[in-house]
């Protein structure tokens, strides 16, 4: 797998083509405009974190004619992503899907700000009852520190 | 001969570096002599590793091809520049530049440290001692730049065209420096760890080398974005590119540091979290470096691919992360908490910005390797990219900025909310108007911006109102005012100013965003089109060259009302030595924004597909960057941040009665 994409790329590299060219486009502004909407999350499947709208690749180009192919037969836009995904698996879509295999990705950001949330609302709880604690005794160590500084000044 | 002199010297620094930790760990507690001997070694360090360095550029200036490094990445037609910027436009000497960064962090330490106590000086240079030896050691036996090819190639490969670019000469060492700046922070905490003695003064004196550190990323970052902006050729100036965010991750847990080490330094408060986020921040910067030299992720910026490298680099990084942390996980505890404050204070608004800034780091990594993980535990493959990351990103980030401009105004200790947002009234004021007032005279439409915009301006206003408070405008006479305007203390100057910074960057992501324009088109030669205000006269094509490539250049004249007319050429250049087309896009500013044009493809009648794009205050996103770095080098020059000074002026004589 990995080898045919090395390969596709240096086909790549060898015939330059161009992101999205004036003959692929729509004449219909208004679904034109979805279908750069739609290929600004699909990945360009042979080039490196480039969407399908910015890359210059052969495959590219091909997705960029097939979603207006697509949205002119009269899909909506997420049958569209559908009909891709089928195509080409998840690995088309820049977005990942809501599933059980993307769960950690999708909840790690929250999660991560709830719990730093739970935590600092704890440690504060716990700060406001050591401020509310009268001052305890110092300990020999700070006792012994106090005298040295004291020691220091006189 | 000065290729094998350099070689040599690289293993000598190498070996200096490993006699220097193994010494220091060992013998840190008692012995003077071996302090000394750390200082010493470690501008021995730094003289060495530049005596290699230099004979690796030595060798590319002369086009040396017998170093296979330099038959590989360049070319003896290559610009001087280009040349020099070769010598790190690759992985082995990339590594080089890399270490010299580290062995010259360490020297600076040697050098400036003088007011370091003596025992947490040689841990420090202990620790960094370690980090030169291995990635040394992992230069030399893994990515050796000095190999000779015998017989000696006439001519060389040739630098990768995409990498022939002035951003070569400035992107990396800005970047590395920052990077790599981060490993003296990290050098300080596991210091602090070893020998439990941790205050205040610790954080006095880490804050500065994580600013300049900070300053450097900041600074590399942005010039990293606007290089892929002019470069790449699409107008794009941010990818959620793995290697971007490989940057950007310690940018955001530096940035975390900063401001914990503030409570640090002035509260003694938040010693074992600014003690993890020191670790945390080096840490992200060695994943960063794992995952652009080790190809473990194919980007665009990857320009060398090696599993085998890969493997050792992981193995340093389990050994220096996992080292750090398990000494983290037992000697935490033993360090005790200090200074008491109340949620609302100005240490509680530092603790949630470092909380946003940590979700914010944690949402980039978790996208960032999720991918890789997924696919090596189940072979699912998936993507993760710029719509993931601006949503996930951009949530976390837009509560932060509201609360941003509280954080300055309030209190130590205990703040007063209410009073506060009082103060901070002129400001909300000036942000709403403001934005409704662009709203009204550009008629754009109502969409997310607005909300952005009025984030930008919000924070960008809340810094201007800081010193306008601090200073009593609009309390006291203006000349008052004025003078105590000059009397505020830089640091105060730079906390505004970075916070301005900030803001000038989202206005500028924000509106280059949401209103750019795009022209994507064909056009023949005589022939005229309009963008926004801009008409675009393309009169034709010319071939042109330079010493290393040959180009086909477009002709357009600008027109704009009320402005001179401007030339612009973007270009398709064929490079000589490695017969690579690429595509130069010519860019014109006016005023904050940019016009930006691409060729595309020619047809055969002579008619030419032409991009173009207007992306207004799209400067503005780079300027808030370089402002935020002025801001913290002019924060590196407080008085009160030097190291020492404070200590000498407690021990000053009170003056007699």
């Amino acid at each position: 797998m990995r080898a045919i994409l090395i390969l596709l790329t240096m086909l790549w590299l060898a015939l330059p083509a161009f992101a999205v060219n004036p003959d692929e486009m729509l004449s219909d502004p208004a679904l034109e405009a979805r279908a750069r909407t739609i290929s600004e999350g699909l990945r360009c499947l042979v080039c490196q974190n480039e969407s399908i709208d910015d890359s210059d690749a052969d495959l590219a180009h091909e997705i960029r004619v097939l979603v207006r192919e697509r949205l002119k037969a009269g899909d909506t836009d997420d049958q569209v992503r559908q009909y891709l995904v089928a195509r080409y698996g998840e690995f088309v879509l820049l977005k990942p899907v809501f599933a059980w295999h993307t769960l950690i990705l999708w909840i790690a950001a929250p999660g991560t700000l709830i719990i730093g949330g739970v935590v600092l609302i704890v440690a504060s709880r716990r700060r406001r009852r050591a401020l509310a604690a009268p001052a305890g005794e110092l300990s020999p160590e700070e006792q012994r520190a106090l005298a040295e500084l004291r020691g220091d000044q006189a | 001969m000065g290729i094998e002199l350099g070689h040599f010297a690289l293993i000598l620094a190498t070996a200096i570096a490993a006699v220097s930790a193994v010494a220091g760990f060992v013998a840190w507690r008692t012995s003077e002599r071996v302090t000394l001997m750390l200082r010493q070694g470690a501008v021995l360090q730094l003289l060495l590793v530049a005596a290699a360095f230099a004979a690796l550029i030595q060798a590319f200036v002369t086009s040396d091809f017998s170093l296979k490094l330099a038959y590989d990445n360049s070319h003896s037609l290559q610009p001087l520049l280009f040349k020099i910027t070769s010598v790190w436009g690759n992985h082995e000497g990339s590594m080089v530049l890399w270490v010299m960064i580290l062995v010259g962090m360490g020297a600076a330490v040697a050098l400036f440290g003088r007011n370091l106590p003596r025992e947490l000086m040689t841990l420090v240079l202990s620790v960094q001692s370690t980090l030169v030896a291995a990635f040394g050691g992992f230069t030399i036996f893994t990515s050796n730049p000095f190999l000779r090819l015998d017989p000696a190639p006439l001519e060389g490969q040739g630098l990768n065209p995409i990498l022939q670019d002035i951003g070569l000469a400035i992107h990396p060492p800005l970047l590395y420096t920052g990077y790599v700046g981060f490993s003296i922070c990290f050098s300080f905490a596991v210091a602090a760890l070893i020998s439990g003695r941790i205050d205040a003064a610790w954080a006095r004196w880490v804050r500065p080398w994580a600013l300049l550190s900070w300053c450097f990323l900041t600074l590399g970052i942005a010039m990293g974005s606007y290089w892929a902006y002019y470069e790449l050729g699409w107008g794009g100036w941010w990818f959620w590119d793995p290697v971007e965010n490989a940057s950007f991750m310690p940018w955001l847990a530096g940035t975390a540091l900063l401001h914990s080490a503030l409570v640090m330094e002035k509260r003694n408060a938040l010693k074992i979290w600014t003690i993890f986020l020191s670790i945390i921040t080096f840490s992200l910067s060695l994943l960063g470096t794992f995952m652009v030299r080790s190809g473990v992720l194919t980007s665009v910026h990857s320009f060398a691919v090696d599993p085998t490298r890969g493997l050792v680099i992981l193995a340093l990084l389990a050994v220096f992360i996992g080292g750090a942390f398990t000494l983290f996980a037992f000697r935490a505890s033993a360090l005790r908490v200090g200074g008491l404050f109340a949620p609302i204070s100005r240490e509680g608004a530092l603790i949630l910005n470092n909380l946003f800034l940590a979700t914010a780091a944690a949402a980039v990594l978790v996208g960032t390797l999720y991918p890789l993980l997924l696919e090596a535990l189940t072979g699912k493959t998936i993507s993760v990219g710029a719509p993931f990351f601006s949503l996930t990103f951009g949530s976390v980030m837009a509560p932060l900025l509201i609360v941003l401009p509280f954080g300055p105004f309030l209190a130590w200790k205990r703040g007063d909310l209410v009073a506060v947002t009082q103060r901070l009234a002129g400001a909300a004021g000036a942000t709403i108007f403001v934005t409704i007032l662009i709203f009204a005279l550009s008629g754009a439409s109502i969409s997310l911006a607005p909300l952005g915009l009025l984030l930008g301006f919000w924070v960008a206003f809340g810094a201007v109102a800081e010193l306008v408070d601090r200073a009593g405008f609009f309390r006291m006479a203006p000349s008052q005012s004025l003078r105590r305007l000059t009397g505020l203390p830089r640091s105060a100057f730079s906390t505004a100013i970075a916070h301005f910074g900030l803001g000038i960057s989202v206005i500028g992501i924000v509106a280059a965003s949401a209103w750019s324009l795009e022209l994507i088109t064909t056009m023949e030669p005589g022939t005229t089109k309009t963008i926004g205000d801009y008409t675009l006269h393309f009169s034709g094509i010319t071939d042109t060259s330079a010493e290393n490539y040959s180009a086909e250049m477009g002709n357009f004249t600008i027109s704009k009302p009320g402005e001179a007319d401007r030339r612009m050429t973007p270009e398709r250049r064929v490079y000589t030595a490695s017969g690579t087309p690429t595509t130069e896009a010519a860019i014109e500013t006016y005023g904050f924004g940019q016009l930006y044009l691409q060729l595309g493809e020619k047809s055969a009648d002579g008619s030419q597909v032409v991009r173009a794009w207007y992306k207004p205050y799209v400067t503005l996103i780079w300027l808030g960057a370089i402002v935020m770095a002025f801001a913290g080098f002019l924060s590196l020059t407080d008085r009160r941040l030097r190291v020492g000074v404070p200590k000498r002026a407690a021990v000053k004589p009170a003056p007699a009665e």
